[in-house]
């Protein structure tokens, strides 16, 4: 691609001679010195590099230290200096954190601002969901909730709209080369439009890395000091980033984003939409995309465990050539998938039913971390005896794996406390996990086999989480 | 009067418009170097070759140092002397600098770093107390031991005994903003130094010994931190001297800061410990004799851990008068971080022990625990000289009622004690006995989730127990326009101290606070401060800029009265105006003709706390002017299955005397309930059998989130006055109600103990691991 073109807290920019994973933060701090983006762990998960991205579908928070410059082609980025109104007029969400004491050191700060005035334009008001991606050190959070309820109901402000025709226009109107000399060598990456494109590129480059919302290949780059050249962008393929509902399946491209997956299947699978809430924070939902948790084959993704214990397909593309097969098929072994080279995650298909579906997350934090266990149960139950029974879980192994003894063991049984706690035991066949900072061998097992009990009170209609519980 | 209005913090509208200028954000010059370490990666032996060729041709790179570019290594200690800036041969933990890297980028710096062939020569590791313990790893001779009364004999002769063991995990401190400094070289030799950093003088004095430069030659400028909480007391040495270094030889600006993997992997955190405690109490619960015993794990450097052992020692009486009592403290070295300063300083690891205490004689005798704690309480300072019940005998404590003073464990008398006043309307504003009833009822008919709740209160030391560093001061300027700058040695790291202070400075001046131009900590302004740390920012700056404007405004008044033939006393400043003898002007007015008729408008101001006498060997006197107290109830609801747990709801009530800021201080408050909790909860760090810090990263180490607040969280002030002259009769705020958040891991034990008989024993921190542990460890002890 040659240069890259964005809306800059609406000024046009034109963005040439950097490297394709320059991250926007760095750029942000470093070219046109808008330092109030701040970069408190460089990995995405503190949440103070947060800024706003518009493009046609929306206006959404995103980590600025693991968002690299060739994924803002065409849009438009707001960072805390521009939640001001162009006269200097204060955004409802600043004058309330001012009243009510939200910050202390205020390093946090701009951060918080950017994902609250985000989520104030979007009207969504589940600030501690909102904000999950923010860390404060200072506050105790108390005062900044306070402030960000208090703003709910003040107006957006008319700098804040910005709609997608504005952007085409004002980015094709030109603008100012950024940076200095006003360098302008083309950025050496791949941005296809199409699904189409991509296949035949990645056909020619099987080397290269495909990087979707760069949640996780991001930290290749700021954390592991790599060099990923080639790469290719995918985040431009409309044709991969849709949802199809096909009878009594849905197809979830490759290129769907975390955030758009749980806004589908909240009808469909509540218990999956929960896990999803729980999916990091706002800021990598709004990135990280269903494909790249899949091929990434992380043992402890969140979304695996659940698209298995749903009966997954994945649908593989190598150029021309498709294919499919269950989910669960693709991880063969630690950070080892059964992908040729050149091959890429193309969709996945699940079904739109599956009353039975519960997915239990067990992390030291609730919000935003990575799972230590992770168990998705889905039984067929008819006329008392189960019938059909898919369990997997993350964390357990070196792969998404599921519980296949623990199933056998099931089927056919009355579903009871006492034939839960029968079967539970054979956790122990299926799985032998390890210990690290996460959790240890035995806390993982145990709670392995204690989900089985969970998920029997869960059917049952007893309070089964803590999260469940009110003052 | 401007003392006392809730008004936000001075910065607020630059941190809400992201204009707020920390040390990162600072423009240098285009040629400044970005610094980074190269770091050690087996926690002991002994580097046996280095090979740094690779690092040296890197992209960027301008220049490396090991120590054979160093004829003297800098020395980064706050303490000891025993921190070399980079490894001199000895590696004494994993993380530790070995090299430094200048380059023209901080990426470029950061990449070389990593290119670096190092073999070592590795020998074991003394990674933990028990091998410390074993290995006589330690600093000091021997372990420190201070007692009162015969705590054996009084726990041997008690009705009833009990005795445990408590492993209490250490914080890092997550300051969102990393370690960081800058060095900008200026003529003749002399440096300037931008550095995060809670101890300007500390930096000053650290860079002129590196540099060999005489203090006056080296001006450290500090406006602001993104957060400190004690990290960045020591910590921030090494890169203001490995910056002062770089900029003096190369002559170009250097900037250094850490990634935040390095940082964790750096610096130190919070001690952690083990607590093993012996008690002999009565069938009410009444301590008659306790022993405790701390091994404290230090890492590899003193640092600051004598003073923070001390302090957990100070703090192991908590509100409770304890006749006999004997505290045994072992400083253990080991090959890991440094432990440093952390808010509370020792304070919450000592007082932890006594509320483990409680709560363990409580479910021993089947008792609230809150009945057990009143039932030890120190006398009311209200009720001072009546007959305490008569139930220990000991000639000590004979003396002590015919005094009518109880003592602390180091002989000092608790003359302010409210603890009992303020948790009985903390019970009642909370609920806590209806709610107690409820939970228990609750319980009995919740098969998988419990609930508990518990109250504990907080009684903390306020001074520095170093005696000498309880001064400070200030420097005001009165410009002829009426304008004012203010100055002081207290850093800004979001607890508000400049806010305060200035509304200190604009009741004197009887002007609006936004009047007083709040200026950035320089050591070029007030010389030898101490850090901004022991909760004492405001007592002591606020004291010293008090007696610099009341200079000031008294030769004002001198002025002005003169003019008038009235007495100076008769002089008054308030609402902007100087009232005299029937007129009212302008302070503006005022200043131009003080001014104009040679009047000094400049004035330092200095403090000293009084009435301070503390012998550290023995343990005995008064190491601090008064106490800061507080309680808080927290209700929390836990999983049997699989240990999750989660705060419901938090009360608080603390006392901050008379409040400089109430809105600051709640603030102070609930930000340290949380982050309390959160090291008592989730925040854990794990080390690998290696000495390798696994959790080094947000992605890992896990501190509170926004929805891990109490969902209920009332939080109230005390509000009655210092009875101690401080300044407006306000108390300390930073660190005492870090300890609140002890409630949270009382209340998981109480909910825990509603799963089975046994005591639940619980560790911290409390993670859904060791809350599942102790859950079946009560009901295994059925």
């Amino acid at each position: 691609m040659s240069e890259i073109a964005f809306l800059l807290n609406g000024t046009p920019v034109r963005v040439g001679g950097e490297s394709p994973t320059r991250t926007l933060l760095d750029w942000l701090r470093e070219r046109p010195g808008l330092t109030g983006t701040k970069e408190g762990c460089n990995e995405g998960d503190c949440g103070a590099c947060t800024v706003m991205v518009t493009d046609a579908t929306g206006s959404r928070a995103l980590n600025a230290c693991i968002l690299f410059l060739p994924q803002l082609q065409g849009k438009a980025i707001r960072t805390v200096e521009g939640i001001s109104g162009p006269n200097g007029q204060l955004h409802p969400v600043q004058t309330e954190m001012i009243a009510h004491h939200g910050s202390q050191c205020g390093f946090c700060t701009p951060g918080f601002i950017v994902s609250m005035a985000t989520a104030h334009l979007n009207g969504q008001t589940d600030h501690d969901d909102q904000l999950a991606g923010n860390l404060c050190r200072c506050t105790g959070y108390a005062p900044i909730i306070r402030a960000a309820k208090a703003a709910e109901t003040a107006p957006v402000p008319d700098w804040m709209k910005t709609d997608a025709d504005v952007i085409c226009s004002k980015i094709s109107s030109g603008g100012e080369a950024a940076g200095r000399g006003g360098q302008t060598a083309p950025l050496p990456a791949f941005r296809p439009a199409t699904s189409d494109e991509l296949a035949a590129w990645y056909a020619q480059n099987p080397t290269a890395t495909l990087i979707a919302g760069a949640t996780d290949v991001g930290l290749w780059v700021t954390k592991q000091l790599r060099d990923l050249a080639p790469v290719a962008f995918l985040n431009g393929i409309a044709d991969m980033a849709r949802i199809d509902h096909k009878g009594d399946s849905l197809r979830i491209g490759a290129g769907v984003t975390i955030a758009d997956l749980r806004r589908a299947v909240a009808p469909l699978h509540p218990s999956f939409a929960e896990l999803m809430r729980r999916y990091s924070s706002e800021q990598v939902r709004n990135a990280a995309t269903i494909g790249g948790n899949i091929a990434n084959g992380s043992p402890i993704g969140d979304g695996p465990p659940a698209l298995i214990a749903l009966g997954a397909t994945l649908h593989l593309r190598h150029g021309e050539t498709r294919r499919a097969l269950p989910l669960e098929d693709f991880f063969l072994d630690y950070r080892k998938q059964d992908r040729k080279p050149g091959e890429f995650v193309e969709a996945v298909t699940i079904p739109a039913h599956a009353p039975g579906l519960r997915c239990y997350k067990l992390s030291k934090r609730f919000d935003q971390d990575i799972s230590a266990v992770l168990g998705c149960f889905n039984l067929t139950i008819t006329e008392g005896v189960v019938t059909a029974a898919r369990i997997a879980f993350g964390g357990m192994a070196g792969v998404p794996k599921r519980a296949s003894r623990v199933e056998a063991a099931l089927i056919g049984q009355p579903f009871t406390l006492a034939s839960a706690s029968q079967c539970a035991p054979l956790m122990a066949q299926d799985f032998a996990p390890m210990t690290d900072m996460r959790a240890s061998a035995a806390y993982r097992l145990t709670t392995a086999q204690n989900m089985l009990i969970r998920y029997f009170h869960d059917l049952a209609g007893t309070p089964v989480s803590v999260l469940e519980v009110r003052a | 009067m401007s003392m006392g209005k809730p008004l936000p913090h001075d910065a607020a509208p630059l941190h809400v418009t992201g204009q707020a200028r920390y040390v990162d954000d600072i423009p240098l010059p285009a040629d400044a170097l970005h610094l980074a370490f190269g770091l050690s990666t087996i926690a002991h032996g002994a580097i046996s070759a280095m090979d740094l060729s690779a690092v040296r041709t890197a992209p960027g790179v301008v220049a490396v140092w090991s120590a054979t570019d160093f004829d003297t290594m800098p020395d980064c200690s706050p303490s000891a002397h025993d921190e070399p800036l980079l490894s001199t041969g000895a590696v004494l933990y994993l993380g530790q600098p070995l090299f430094l890297v200048m380059a023209d980028s901080h990426l470029a710096a950061r990449r070389a770093a990593r290119l670096a062939q190092v073999t070592y020569d590795v020998r074991p590791a003394i990674l933990t107390v028990d091998e410390a313990l074993a290995a006589n790893s330690r600093f000091e001779d021997g372990p420190v031991i201070w007692s009162k009364g015969d705590a054996d004999r009084a726990i041997a002769n008690a009705p009833r005994q009990l005795e445990g063991r408590f492993e209490v995990g250490g914080q890092e401190h997550f300051y969102l903003e990393g370690q960081i400094a800058a060095a900008l070289p200026l003529e003749g030799g002399d440096i300037l130094i931008h550095s995060s950093t809670q101890h300007p003088t500390e930096i000053q004095h650290k860079v002129a010994h590196a540099l060999h430069l005489p203090m006056a030659s080296v001006r450290v400028e500090v406006r602001r931190m993104g957060g400190g909480f004690g990290g960045k007391e020591s910590q921030g040495n090494a890169l203001a001297i490995a910056c002062a270094v770089a900029a003096t030889r190369l002559g170009r600006p250097a900037k250094m800061r850490y990634d935040r993997d390095d940082d964790m992997m750096i610096t130190g955190k919070r001690h952690d410990l083990r607590i093993q405690y012996r008690a002999g109490f009565d069938d009410q619960g009444r301590v008659t004799g306790v022993e405790f015993t701390h091994l404290i794990r230090c890492g590899w450097s003193q640092d600051l851990s004598l003073p923070v052992a001390d302090r957990a020692m100070l703090h192991a009486d908590n509100c409770y008068h304890l006749p006999h009592i004997r505290i045994e403290s072992h400083r253990l070295k080991t090959h890991t971080q440094s432990a440093t300063a952390f808010r509370g300083f020792g304070g919450p690891q000592g007082m932890i022990g006594i509320e483990r205490v409680m709560d363990h004689i409580a479910h021993a005798l089947g008792r609230d625990p809150l009945a057990v704690r009143r039932a030890n309480f120190y006398r009311s300072a209200e009720e001072e000289g009546a007959l305490p019940p008569a139930l220990t005998r000991s000639p000590q404590d004979i003396f002590e009622q015919m005094k009518g003073q109880q003592t602390t464990p180091y002989g000092m008398a608790v003359e302010d004690f409210v603890g009992d006043a303020l948790v009985a309307q903390l019970e009642d504003s909370a609920g806590y006995a209806q709610r107690r009833a409820e939970i228990a009822a609750w319980n009995a008919s919740s098969p998988v989730l419990k609930r508990g709740i518990a109250l504990t209160p907080v009684k903390f030391g306020i001074s520095f127990t170093l005696t000498h560093l309880n001064q400070a001061g200030a420097l005001v300027h009165v410009y002829q326009d009426g304008s004012i700058h203010l100055n002081h040695g207290g850093t800004e790291m979001g607890q508000g101290l400049f806010q305060k202070v200035a509304q200190v400075a604009a009741g004197v001046f009887g002007v609006d606070p936004q009047a007083v131009k709040i200026t950035a900590t320089d050591t070029a302004k007030v010389p030898n401060t101490s850090a901004t740390a022991a909760s004492s920012g405001s007592d002591l700056n606020g004291m010293a800029a008090q007696a610099a404007c009341v200079t000031i405004r008294d030769r004002m008044a001198e002025f002005i009265a003169e003019k008038h033939q009235v007495a100076a006393g008769a002089v008054r400043f308030a609402e902007g105006m100087v009232r005299v003898a029937g007129e009212a002007y302008p302070f503006a007015r005022v200043a131009q003709w003080a001014y104009e008729a040679r009047v000094s408008l400049s004035s330092t101001g200095f403090y000293a706390t009084p009435k301070l006498q503390w012998d550290r060997k023995a343990g005995k006197g008064r190491p601090f002017l008064y106490f800061a107290y507080g309680a808080a109830v927290t209700e929390v609801v836990i999983d049997t299955l699989t240990g999750e747990n989660r705060i419901l709801r938090a009360d608080l009530l603390h006392d901050t005397g008379n409040s400089l800021n109430p809105a600051l201080d709640i603030g102070q408050i609930e930000g340290a309930y949380v982050q309390g909790a959160g090291w008592l909860t989730t925040e854990e760090l794990v080390w690998d059998g290696k000495g390798a810090l696994r959790t080094h990263a947000p992605s890992t180490y896990k501190i509170p989130a926004c929805s891990d607040r109490p969902e209920v969280f009332n939080v109230a002030l005390w509000g009655r006055p210092n009875r101690e002259a401080t300044v407006g009769k306000s108390k300390a705020v930073g660190e005492p109600p870090f300890m609140l958040g002890i409630s949270a891991l009382m209340a998981l034990s109480d909910a825990v103990a509603a799963c089975g008989p046994g005591y639940p024993a619980l560790d911290a921190p409390a993670t859904a691991e060791r809350v599942l542990a102790a859950i079946q460890r009560v009901q295994r002890d059925a």
